[in-house]
């Protein structure tokens, strides 16, 4: 199989002229938080970058990140990114299906081995020899193991690749773990939510095809250009946070003035995500514009960090039960010292011997 | 350990077992102290002990005219202190969450920037206090390390608090990790330091009460 | 009392005025682009602003719309989706809109210039549509 031909020439055989790329890359821009200016720059490297092989492998998921990614229909400009790169595995898009699919995962990692992006979405169960999930009767970590070996770099879709997302949470029958807790020794890309923000995955692609490498990350392996920032930071209801003004329930008059749903259990302020400047459903919304308050789920463990309706300054844990228990301890100790005190009194006022006149 | 687990952990097993400590201690003192077993006081009682011992609770908390002779400063400071901790504490409305989930009921706040002028006075006057203590000699000879740590705990939460307030420094998920830290560990320390005084301040005023009732002294 | 209902329409609704969600972003933005126009005016430089990056409250976008008004060009751009190009009533600050083939926006951008870079003709197009021309030239000499 030889070289996929650059982004340019796959461009130019579609028709798509230079002002309708650099329309796409001024989005890119926008989307990676470069200066609006860099879009030039960004157009110049794709035109020139070759199309890297893409195998996409699909675990312990809901195919939810899957869905996320392609709701947009052909043409658009967000589908211009599948022409950035040639996907040659994904065994829920593929038309291919039984070994003729297998084939074509062998295929490309034999051929473009040391050069293909890897894309894993879902998290890898390891208890019981890793049977909860197994594609052509191979376990996600015997697949992941074996496509890791030849990829460039990883880039981990969706909290559950990222982080272990709802899979890992407790009990966490499957022993489900993050790509991340498998893979040590090749660079690797988190890009979590649940799902995750279809523009970011693109922007992350871009970023790898106009610079050759990876965005600069945070220290949880997320792109910091998207995940740099707080929900919080970036809120439009930010001002009413600032003034004390919070809905207390949601239908209560400050819900229908929009004021801040920290009260209601909003996580934003501890969320790292672009959700309230990119937006969801085309640039419709974010959840707080809807009235609801972020569930952090582009944070690890967001489904056990307590209830989704707890604010962030309340405990998660009960309190109550064990500091009745402390309570109950606490004045057993009391007595039971209370008790040693009065004994030892009564013990050296037996001991204690009068003094006879005659003693004197 | 991630900052999100960290945060989980401050949240929940931290708060846990400060609230634990906190409770078990505060308790052991309290009782403790109770069950001393003084002697039965065999004289014929000359009125009431409650009476008097609220009223000398009520009394000693507000300023008189005698604890003035010697200056302003540290009444004045003394109160703004524990005053604006008090109202920093009780009526940030994220406290008051913090309160509606473990009493189940809450109260309301006050405004956000009326905390944050009470929480700046605060500090101002615990800075304040602390200058006097090291340069005052006769203060500087009678204090010993607890009372610097005991300063340090408390004045932990309130410059975190702020910070947290006013984004200043880290970001709020790191800086809500460690304003919840200094908070569990100034309940921690609380029944073990000095600090077990926001208890036995009151009982020993209404103790002090309690024996000029039984006396007939009017308080 | 009358007895509940469940029918939706017992369910009042109410109309949200716009200037109810302002939240101070406008001034902020209007001094900028002003700031950048100065810049325009004196240098040549040329200045953008990314609307998408900014947490504007809805109805702030539709107030921004407003004060900046409409001057006198504008234009459209078909090229997988529209791009709309309008220079505001302030000339030199252009409001270009890039939306995608189903209409939404994927790019919106305040430009301080004196002609939006994408309405300028690609070289790169220019030869594409030269090659095109040639083309029928050569196609109408044969015939």
């Amino acid at each position: 199989m030889n070289e996929h031909e650059t982004l340019g020439e796959r461009l130019e055989q579609q028709g798509i002229s230079r002002r309708a790329f650099l329309k796409f890359c001024t989005a890119m821009a926008s989307m990676m938080a470069l200066p609006p200016s860099a879009a030039t720059a960004i157009a110049e490297a794709l035109i020139k970058a070759k199309r890297p092989s893409v195998i996409w492998l699909s675990f312990q998921e809901c195919t939810g990140c899957t869905e996320s990614l392609t709701r947009s229909h052909s043409p658009t400009l967000e589908s211009l990114i599948f022409d950035m790169i040639s996907l040659d595995y994904h065994h829920t898009l593929q038309a291919a299906s039984g070994h003729g699919a297998e084939k074509s995962r062998e295929d490309a990692m034999q051929n473009f081995f040391g050069k293909y992006l890897l894309v894993v979405d879902g998290s890898i169960p390891l208890n019981d020899g890793g049977v909860y999930s197994t594609i052509a009767g191979r376990t996600n970590l015997d697949l992941l193991e074996e496509a890791a070996k030849g990829a460039a770099a990883i880039i981990a879709v969706g909290t559950c690749a990222a982080f272990g997302g709802i899979p890992n949470a407790k009990p966490n029958p499957t022993g489900a773990v993050a790509v991340s807790d498998i893979i040590k020794d090749k660079p690797i890309i988190n890009i979590s939510g649940c799902p995750p923000i279809p523009a970011v995955i693109t922007g992350v692609l871009a970023h790898y095809l106009t610079f050759g490498e990876l965005p600069e990350l945070d220290e949880l392996g997320r792109p910091k250009s998207f995940y740099g920032e707080t929900i919080h930071d970036r809120c439009y209801r930010r001002p009413f946070y600032d003034q004390g003004k919070f809905a207390k329930s949601f239908d209560d008059e400050g819900a229908r003035n929009g004021w801040c749903l920290f009260e209601l259990g909003c996580k934003g302020p501890t969320t790292h995500n672009a959700c309230a400047t990119t937006k969801w459903n085309g640039g419709t919304s974010f959840p707080i514009e809807s009235g609801h308050g972020c569930l952090g789920c582009s944070e690890p463990h967001f489904w056990d960090a307590g209830s989704f309706y707890t604010p962030l300054s309340a405990p998660t844990a009960n309190l109550e039960t064990i500091a009745a228990g402390a309570a109950v301890v606490g004045a057993g100790i009391a007595v039971a010292l209370s008790a040693a005190d009065r004994a030892k009194k009564r013990r050296t006022q037996q001991a204690h011997e009068k003094l006879t006149v005659k003693e004197l | 350990m991630n900052q999100q687990e960290l945060l989980d952990f401050v949240r929940g097993t931290g708060l846990q077992i400060a609230a634990a400590v906190f409770v078990l201690g505060m308790v052991y003192r309290m009782l403790h102290l109770m069950l001393l077993g003084r002697k039965k006081n065999l004289a014929a009682p000359r009125g009431t002990e409650w009476g008097p011992g609220l009223r000398t609770m009520w009394h000693r908390s507000i300023p008189s005219v005698g604890l003035t002779s010697r200056g302003y400063f540290i009444v004045i400071s003394g109160y703004i202190f524990h005053l604006g901790f008090l109202i920093t504490l009780l009526f940030l409305s994220q406290h008051i969450d913090l309160f509606r989930s473990v009493f189940g009921f809450g109260w309301p706040a006050l405004s956000p920037g009326l905390i944050t002028i009470t929480a700046i006075l605060t500090i101002a006057a615990m800075i304040a206090l602390l200058v006097h203590r090291y340069t005052d000699p006769v203060k500087r000879l009678i204090s010993d390390y607890q009372d610097y740590l005991t300063w340090t705990l408390t004045f932990l939460p309130l410059l975190t608090g702020i910070m947290l307030k006013q984004g200043i420094a880290l970001g709020y998920q790191q800086m809500l990790i460690v304003h919840i830290i200094t908070l569990e560990l100034l309940m921690i320390a609380t029944p073990f330091t000095k600090l077990v005084h926001m208890f036995t301040t009151f009982s020993a005023r209404w103790y002090n009460g309690a024996i000029s009732g039984f006396k007939g002294i009017k308080v | 009392m009358s007895p509940p209902s469940n029918n939706l329409k017992h369910i009042p609704i109410y109309a949200q005025a716009e200037e109810a969600y302002s939240v101070g972003n406008i001034r902020a933005l209007l001094a900028e682009i002003a700031a950048r126009l100065e810049k325009l005016a004196s240098g040549g430089e040329t200045g953008m602003i990314d609307l998408n990056s900014l947490p504007l409250a809805p109805g702030e976008y539709e107030q921004l719309r407003q004060t900046l008004g409409q001057g006198e060009v504008s234009s459209r751009i078909e090229a997988i989706g529209a791009t709309e190009i309008i220079e505001t009533r302030y000339p030199g600050v252009w409001w270009v809109t890039h939306y995608n083939v189903e209409g939404d926006i994927v790019a919106d951008m305040i430009e301080i210039t004196t002609t939006p870079e994408i309405l300028k003709s690609q070289p790169e197009d220019i030869r594409t549509g030269l090659e095109l021309l040639r083309a029928q030239l050569n196609d109408e000499v044969q015939q």
